[in-house]
Formats: C-alpha cells, structure tokens, sequence
C-alpha cells in the first residue's frame, strides 16, 4: 500500500513521476511523504514530468500535494510538467494554484521565562482589575439602590420574589440536609474525643459556639455561592451573548437596575433566613446524634445548649449572613457582565465566580472575626 | 451507482406530537447537482434536511444516501457514511472557542492523520477556497461577521472533501449582494469539486442563479420537483404565489426573456 501512489523513474536528466490510485484525504499522509521524498534523492534531474493518467480519484487534498511538488521544483528552478491528468480535474488544479501563495506566518514561540513572567504580570494585573470591578459593581448596585429608593413604584418586584423561590425556597432542602449532617457530625466527632476526658458534656458548647457563630452561616454561605452565584453568572453571562443586555439598554433601561439589583437583594434576604434555618437544622442534628451515639438525652443536651449559648452568638452568626449574601451577588453579577462571545468564556467566568465568591466569604468571615474579637462579642 | 441517485428518500413521515410534519414525503437528489429546496415557513424545509442527516428520529419511510440505507447501516458505516458529507447549519455552528483555522482543522484532526504542516496549509487553502485570506485564520468565531461566519462554516463543512453538502437557508442574514456571491462561491465550489448539493433556501435568487432543479415542500410532501422553469407552470397555489407573485415575478419575466 502506498508504493503505487507515486512512482519515480530517472532517466537522464529527467525525473518521470508516475502517479497512480486515489489521490484522497484518506491517503494524504502517505501521499505527503512520498511527495516530500521526491525532491530529496533526485539531485541530478533538470525536468520533472508527472503522469497523472492512472489516478482514480483527486480531492482538493491531492491536488494540493500535487501542487506543492510542482512548486517545490519550480522553486529551484527547474521545469515541471503535468501530463495525462484528466479534464474535468482541471478547475481542481486551477483552483489550487491560487491558493497558499502567501507564506505562512510560524505562530512565533516565547521564550518560557518571559511568558511565564507575563502570565505573572497578567494574573497581577488581573487580581487588580478583580478589585476594581468589584468596587464598580459595588458603587452602581448603591446608586440603582438610592434610584429605587426615590421611585419605589419602579422597583422590579415579581422579578425579585420569583428571585427569592429560586434561591431561598428551593434551597430550603438542600441546605437542611447538609446542615443537618455538619450538625451531626460535629457532636460525633467532639462526643467522641471529649469523652477520653470525661467531658462529653462540653461536646454541646463545641456543636452550639461553633455553628451559631461560623459553621451555619458559612456553610450556607458557600452553598448559595455555589447554587445560586453561579446560576447567577451564567444566566447574566448567557444574556450577555445574546445581546439582549444590549437591548435592555437600547431600550433605556439600566442592566443593573432591572437585573442586578433584585438579584443581590434576593441575596441579602435569603442568606439570613437560609443560615438561621441551616443552624437550627444542624443544632437538631447535633442533638440526635448526641441522644443516640453520646447517650445524652434531649432534656440535658437542651438544658446544656442553654447555658453554653447566648443570644451574642447567635447575633454574631447572623450579622454575618447579609454581608456574605452581598458579596456573592456582587461577584456572581459582576463576573456574568464580563462575559466575551465564546462558550469557554461564559465557563471559565462561572468558574471564577464561584472560586472567588467563596474566598471572599472566608475572608470576610476572617475580618468579622476580628472585629467581634476586638468589640468582645 | 448505476442511476446517478445519491439521496433517495421514500415515503418518510416525521412529526412531533400528534401532528406529522412530513407526511409520506419521497424524493430524489442526483449527483453533482445543486437541488433547491424551498416552501413556506415551517412546512419542514429543515426538518427534512435534519432528518436525512440523522438528527431528527423519523416514524416511517426509508432514506438512502449513497447507497447506503440509514436504518441498516451499523456503527462503523454510519460514521463512514458521515465523513462523506459536510453540513452548513443555518447560524454557522462553529465552535466558538476554536479559532477559524482550528475549526476548518476539526474534522481533519479528528478522521485524518496529517502532519500539522500539511493541516495548515489545507485549512488555509479551503479559507481561500471560500474567498478568506490567512489573515481571518485566526480570528476566533465571535469576532466575524454574518457572511464570514457562513464561509467559515462552509469550509469546515468542506473540510474533508465531502461528496454532498447540507445547507440551511446558506444566505439567509446577508445582504443582497454577498448572498449573490455566496450563491456563485456555492456554483463554482460545486463545479470544482464536482459535489452534490442539497440547499434549504427562502432566497428566490439562489434558486434561479445556483441551484440545477428546486423541490417545493407544502402540506407534508413535495408538490412540485423539476427546473426553475417548470416551477414557473405549476398550478399549485402555493408553487404559483410563490414564483410568480410580487418578488418572484420580477426574477421569472428576466429568466424567460433570457431563456428566448
């Protein structure tokens, strides 16, 4: 296979090339090779003449090679003549000749220390423009809020309450089960190593401190960054695509206005009523796993949950929420505005979302740590 | 194939729901021709053309392309089958996250084992083919305008030296003018490279200046087939309306002053 695509004779000064089979896409790895070969053992030759009267079939991929072995002759020089290729072949040919006359530009390689360095300085520079999109997205939410404020009339409201079934109601059950389960699983594990001290009870201050103050509102925090931050971001960056944020706006409405701002105050209601349902959830299932793995009845573990927390906790938890539900909003609206035309875009931005959502919550959580440390709280 | 007949569709229904949108429809494309399909809106244009490229389930009938039948084709020669055609959907379909060159390259990347000097040079040779300069190749497919994005799309359906080419409504969105030279890169392309051609079309033009024979679609089956200028004496009301109303007058009294 393959030696009968192309066959070389030398006679003289003269290369006979006599081509035969089919001169197709699918034997254009081999034809390549056979036509690359030609120029090298045939030193001597003045003229090439290349029968093409045995071939069976010719798609553009042959004729292309054909092509290009005539022009690598030619290149040199040297004269080359096609013969016995048959008529309605032709425009075929024709049309190959016009084409790849201008060189190829070879994509031009970096050096890899500098394109690492630029992906540095991009990144960089990235995290930077992060910053000030946030801020951006932050300052023209305020101004759309103070707009509202001053004609409530206009505030979008069947579009916020359809908002919050999506993003507070349907989550209701998501958001009990894995609160639940955290619940559960913190009173095991302090059950289970306070107990080689004798202090099982003090397993109930750990579950009750802990989830009231960070573990309920974070993890609903993350979850809803997760579920709805990047629902979010990818319904604003799909609008985007297909224009139609360009038409809201042609139409003389403000984007942010119709679209952002209903869907970060959604946030901010919801995350409060998801954490406190989510810590409820999860203290319930710190109580059953105590009753049933620690022995601890539900009387004494209420009575103890009594003494351990204080409404300071709980405040602590949730002054928290609205703050982490504005700043998933933010970065979910925010992100879903920069999407580009592509479908890669609008993943790699959904992505983004979502990762940068989260750090921010855990940093703010870190700060709010630190001003309730520092106020005594 | 003794009777030159690479489609060959007979007696298909395709519905959706209790409503059958071709109903006992059957038809014929010959090879290396450019069959003009057109009827009115929804009559199911393109609800025949995806069915015969097998997007769409079909209820009954059979569909032979090539010679080989769709239903008892296996795995292996369906796809054999597939490499053989190329498809221009109506909104380009390119991969938006490829660039043109890499998304003429596709399907040669995928069926063909080729060197990546002669991928380029094929890709660019078929961009030129369609009237693209290198200079578009890497462009990404947001970035082009309708008709780039049609030839774009076009040469990616040519990819692989296809021996038929699905279009859908190719020169819908243009202008007048690049939807001419779309209907003559269409002609020329198909004369080079001795392709059958089975076009959906609204364009009036098209049929008269590219395609060789127009099938009309109404009420489920085909109720006209033949030359331009048998579709110019057919009696059914709607061929009639069509040919030989406000905007198909015009183009009919210039075809047959040219035909005398």
């Amino acid at each position: 296979m393959g030696e009968h695509l192309l066959t070389s004779k030398l006679k003289g000064e003269r290369l006979e090339l006599a081509a035969g089979g089919s001169w197709t896409a699918s034997h254009a790895k081999e034809l390549e090779s056979l036509v690359d070969g030609v120029t090298g053992d045939a030193v001597k030759a003045k003229t090439m003449s290349i029968d093409m009267a045995r071939v069976e079939e010719l798609d553009t991929f042959g004729a292309w090679l054909l092509e290009r072995l005539t022009r690598q002759w030619q290149a040199s020089g040297r004269e080359a003549v096609i013969v016995g290729l048959p008529e309605h072949d032709f425009g075929l040919l024709e049309e190959m000749q016009t084409v790849n006359r201008s060189p190829i530009a070879a994509p031009a390689r970096d050096n890899p220390i500098v394109s690492a360095l630029v992906s540095v300085g991009r990144a960089s520079a990235g995290f930077g423009r992060d910053l000030i999109n946030f801020a951006d997205m932050l300052g023209a939410v305020g101004i759309a809020g103070v707009r509202v404020l001053t004609r409530p009339s206009e505030f979008r409201f069947t579009s916020m309450v359809h908002q919050l079934d999506r993003v507070a109601w349907q989550a209701v059950p998501i958001i009990l089960l894995i609160t639940f389960l955290i619940g559960g699983i913190i009173a095991q594990q302090g059950i289970f190593h306070f107990r080689k001290f004798g202090a099982e009870l003090y397993a109930v201050d750990l579950v009750g401190i802990l989830i009231l103050r960070e573990i309920g509102v974070l993890i609903v925090a993350i979850m809803v960054a997760g579920r709805s931050g990047s629902s979010y971001t990818a319904e604003l960056g799909s609008m985007k695509m297909r224009e139609e944020i360009d038409a809201l706006r042609t139409m003389g409405f403000d984007p942010i206005e119709v679209l952002v701002l209903p869907r970060i105050l959604v946030l901010i209601i919801a995350l409060p009523v998801l954490t406190f349902i989510g810590s409820m959830a999860a203290l319930y299932g710190g109580g059953l796993v105590a009753w049933l793995y620690g022995g601890m009845s539900p009387d004494i573990y209420i009575s103890r949950l009594m003494e351990a927390i204080s409404l300071t906790h709980f405040q602590v938890g949730m002054i928290k929420a609205p703050f982490m539900g504005l700043v998933i909003g933010i970065v979910a609206c925010a992100e879903g505005l920069q999407v580009k035309g592509s479908a890669e875009s609008l993943g790699l931005k959904t992505t983004a979302s979502v990762v940068k959502s989260i750090f921010l919550v855990i940093v703010l959580d870190g700060m709010f740590a630190i001003f309730f440390a520092s106020i005594g709280m | 194939m003794t009777d030159n007949t690479v489609i060959k569709v007979r007696d298909l229904v395709v519905g959706f729901g209790d409503q059958n949108v071709l109903d006992h429809l059957s038809l014929d494309v010959r090879g290396a021709e450019i069959l003009g399909v057109v009827g009115a809106s929804g009559a199911g244009k393109s609800v025949l053309l995806r069915t015969i490229i097998g997007l769409l389930p079909k209820r009954h009938g059979t569909i032979e392309v090539l010679g080989v039948n769709l239903d008892e084709a296996n795995e292996t020669e369906r796809r054999a089958l597939e490499r053989r055609w190329g498809v221009l959907f109506q909104q380009g379909a390119l991969f938006s996250s490829l660039t043109v060159r890499q998304n003429v390259q596709f399907p040669m990347r995928e069926n063909l084992n080729l060197s990546p000097r002669l991928l380029d040079e094929m890709a660019l040779a078929k961009l030129e083919m369609v009237g693209l300069t290198p200079k578009d190749a890497d462009k990404l497919p947001s970035e082009l305008s309708g008709g780039m994005t049609k030839r774009v799309a076009l040469a990616r359906a040519l990819a692989l030296d296809p021996e038929i080419v699905f279009l859908d409504e190719p020169t819908s969105g243009l202008d007048p003018i690049s939807a001419g030279d779309f209907d003559e890169l269409i002609r020329t392309l198909q004369q080079t490279l001795e392709i059958t051609v089975f076009m959906v079309t609204h364009d009036l033009e098209s049929l008269y200046t590219a395609c060789d024979r127009v099938a009309v679609i109404a009420d489920g089956i085909v109720v006209a087939e033949g030359p331009i200028l048998t579709m110019l004496e057919s009696e059914h009301p709607w061929v009639k309306t069509y040919f030989q109303g406000k905007r198909g007058g015009m183009l009919a009294d210039r075809q047959i002053e040219r035909m005398t």
